[in-house]
């Protein structure tokens, strides 16, 4: 008896235990990488591929210097910029239940700036003074972003203009507005300097883009870690009158995130200009706003504002560049994956939708109820058993009696 | 879908319903006066061209398609949703229609069927996600959007042209030119020469005439104002909300596709570049003709003023001489915002008023 009772719960917890996964915010970003990964190594299988998808190699580059080259390297170093949106999204989308569609033209105003500063001072200037010029234009373009994501943030917190509305304006204008800074010329930075930020510096086999995706993180991590930001972002999200009633500003938190947003876009800026030491104005990060809310909604996490899971999103952010991968190792041409982008989203949408999710639980429940009423029967019969065993015991005691 | 609380408080749906029409007529009014200013003082300080009647129909000719996409948009907006792909839909439209009169020699009457059948298929199919299945509809929409971007690439990435070789009939459609009646100019020579529409804008005019018809009179148009005034209260009223959000998309799907063939008869080509951010014009368009995207308020004559608007600025800016394209959307993002900042200020102040 007891040895099933034990059993009983040990496979309670164990369903209990997968109840957990599934309806952990982590699972479906995690199950998709899964997901690709063994379609990957089914492709090596089947394709019977020279080289893995997955290997990494150490390999001399046109500089001299060795470095790593490798899928994995590829889809770390290119999904730098992505994770760095999808925080700042996620913090926008949290606390003002919209998206911010201008991020792309915002990265095209920052790498404009930059390049503006940088192409300002002779080429040939020495190592001191050059690091002096890269900061500085680092900073102005910080400055500059930030500005622009308080611009976004003020039309949605003081003048309640909904986030995709307000951003529009920018989205419109802000490719244009980075040409006029620029008056519209191609610029490009021959000093080889400039390009350490995108691709990598001598002597190190790692990206540059992917430690500095890491030092934002972290510091990302640490804000959220030690402020109150999550929770007053979260609250603003889930019901912005309440929260102001608890002494939150909301207006003020919702103007914070924007600025955020306006960092990560700068610092997003930074990197796509010095991978390639210029700029198209009209194609730098194009659509990757929309790449950057798919992250945010790959990551399970509401686009109608409220809780919010970072690490869900950033992982949402790798997914989606391993996808876009994965498709150029298939040989998909570069303008027909979005097709196949579509696909993926489809199956996203009707994995996480309200209308799935309370029909399993529906399907759940009618089990649990049909498991109940299953046991009482189960026990009345037992009960039933007993009664008969009972009389039958008693009709024999009283046989026994008789006899005696 | 966050449920609207800027409207008004107040329990009553019929109350909100009134307040809510009359916010409508406010936003037209502004957006009018607007334009009438803009098109009056640019007769009146840039004489070239603006005074000239074939102008005005230039502009409505340029912008046939991209009228249809806004009121369509707008239905949608009305009901609290948003549709992203129609830009992209327009693009796959042309795209199949030229292919399929240039490499099928197809007739022109089944291109017409293939667009309709196009815009028809995304409006029901992303209907269905967003009404029944529940889904965001900026999400439902994103995914039409890369799955038309995509099938367009699929079908031809090159430049598909319509000459007057490979399709007689349709070159012949598309430069049916509809002489306006006693509007028209005398140019130098003393010629007087008639100001004249295309075929896309009788079609697109009577578009706005039959969705202004349905959104101010017919029990449907009134569902749309109560489904994205507040779901919830619409529902309590017995109205079938999901059904009403299914509508909105048909609807405005059968827009995108209305709208893409009169891009393809104005263009009369297909290309991949087609249409490249339409969707965000006609949502533009929309809210400078008074919609707001949290639902409940919008009305189809000022999307039709919004359309002009756009244009007509951005006709403006060309005219000054100030040729470099980034003027243009510099100063249609400078007038979003003012009309934006203008809509969200007197719509404050209103319900201020009303407390």
């Amino acid at each position: 008896m007891s040895t099933n009772d034990l059993t009983i719960s040990s496979k309670k917890s164990f369903k209990s235990f997968l109840g957990k996964v599934v309806h952990n915010q982590l699972f479906i970003p995690l199950v998709a990488l899964l997901l690709l990964v063994l379609f990957n190594l089914a492709a090596d299988w089947f394709l019977h591929a020279d080289t893995s998808f997955f290997q990494i190699v150490l390999k001399p580059s046109s500089t001299g210097s060795k470095i790593l080259t490798g899928n994995l390297i590829t889809i770390i170093d290119n999904a730098s910029e992505l994770a760095l949106l999808a925080v700042g999204m996620t913090l926008v989308t949290s606390a003002a239940g919209g998206q911010d569609i201008s991020v792309g033209a915002t990265i095209a105003i920052a790498g404009s700036t930059v390049l503006r500063i940088v192409k300002g001072y002779s080429p040939d200037i020495s190592g001191g003074k050059f690091a002096v010029v890269i900061i500085c234009s680092f900073l102005l373009c910080v400055v500059v972003s930030a500005a622009f994501g308080a611009f976004n943030g003020a039309l949605v917190a003081f003048f309640k203009i909904q986030p995709m509305v307000a951003t529009l304006i920018l989205f419109t204008a802000g490719r244009s507005i980075a040409a006029w800074i620029n008056n519209n010329d191609n610029i490009s930075i021959n000093d080889e300097r400039f390009g350490y930020f995108g691709n990598f510096i001598p002597g190190i086999a790692i990206p540059t883009p992917v430690f500095i995706t890491a030092i934002c993180l972290i510091i990302i991590a640490l804000v959220l870690k030690f402020t109150n930001l999550r929770l007053y972002a979260q609250s603003v999200g889930i019901n912005s009158s309440s929260s102001r009633l608890n002494g939150i500003n909301p207006k003020i938190i919702k103007l914070i995130t924007f600025i955020i947003l306006g960092i990560c876009v700068a610092v997003c800026g930074f990197i796509k200009v010095s991978r390639t030491s210029s700029i198209t104005y009209a194609v730098i990060a194009n659509n990757i706003e929309m790449d950057a809310i798919l992250a945010v909604a790959l990551g399970g996490n509401n686009l109608g504002g409220g809780k919010f899971n970072m690490t869900s999103s950033v992982i949402g952010a790798y997914v989606i560049q391993f996808l876009t991968t994965t498709l150029f190792r298939m040989k998909v041409s570069s303008s027909a994956i979005s097709a196949y982008k579509a696909v993926v989203v489809i199956l996203l949408i009707i994995m996480s939708s309200p209308f799935i999710r309370r029909w399993l639980d529906d399907r759940k429940s009618r089990r649990e109820a049909a498991r109940v009423t299953k046991a009482e029967a189960a026990l009345e019969a037992a009960v039933e058993v007993a009664g008969d065993v009972a009389a039958d015991v008693t009709a024999d005691v009283n046989a026994g009696k008789e006899s005696v | 879908m966050s449920v609207n609380t800027n409207v008004l408080g107040g329990n009553k749906l019929k109350l909100r319903r009134r307040a809510s029409l009359s916010d409508t007529n406010l936003l037209l009014i502004i957006t009018c006066i607007v334009f009438v200013a803009m098109y009056a003082s640019a007769v009146i300080f840039l004489k070239k061209g603006f005074l000239k009647p074939q102008m005005f129909f230039n502009i409505l000719n340029e912008n046939a398609s991209l009228i249809v996409l806004s009121c369509g948009m707008t239905l949608v907006m009305i009901t609290g949703g948003i549709d992203i792909s129609v830009g992209q839909v327009t693009s796959l439209v042309c795209m199949s229609c030229a292919v399929y009169l240039v490499n099928y020699h197809g007739s022109v009457l089944g291109s017409l069927l293939i667009a309709l059948g196009i815009g028809l298929a995304f409006g029901v199919v992303q209907g269905f996600l967003v009404a029944y299945l529940e889904f965001q509809p900026f999400i439902v929409t994103l995914a039409g959007l890369f799955f038309a971007k995509g099938l367009t690439t699929i079908i031809s990435s090159d430049r598909v042209s319509i000459t007057k070789d490979n399709c007689p009939a349709f070159d012949k459609l598309c430069k049916t030119e509809i002489v306006v009646p006693f509007l028209g100019s005398v140019n130098k020579k003393g010629i007087y020469i008639p100001a004249y529409v295309e075929i896309g804008v009788i079609v697109a005019l009577l578009v706005v005439i039959i969705l202004f018809c349905v959104l101010k009179w017919s029990k449907l148009g009134r569902n749309f104002y109560a489904v994205g005034g507040n779901n919830q209260s619409a529902n309590m009223l017995g109205i079938n909300v999901k059904l009403t959000k299914f509508i909105a998309h048909v609807l405005c799907g059968l827009c995108a596709g209305i709208g893409g063939y009169l891009f393809f008869l104005h263009a009369a080509s297909g290309s991949p570049l087609h249409a490249q951010g339409a969707e965000m014009n006609a949502i533009a368009s929309s809210i400078i003709g008074g919609t707001l995207l949290s639902g409940g308020v919008g009305n189809i004559a000022g999307t039709l003023v919004g359309v002009l608007s756009l244009s007509t600025i951005k006709n403006i800016v060309t005219s000054l001489g100030l040729e470099d394209a980034w003027w243009t959307n510099i100063t249609v993002g400078g007038m979003l915002c003012i009309f934006l900042l203008v809509q969200s200020i007197v719509l404050a102040r209103r319900h201020r008023n009303k407390k």
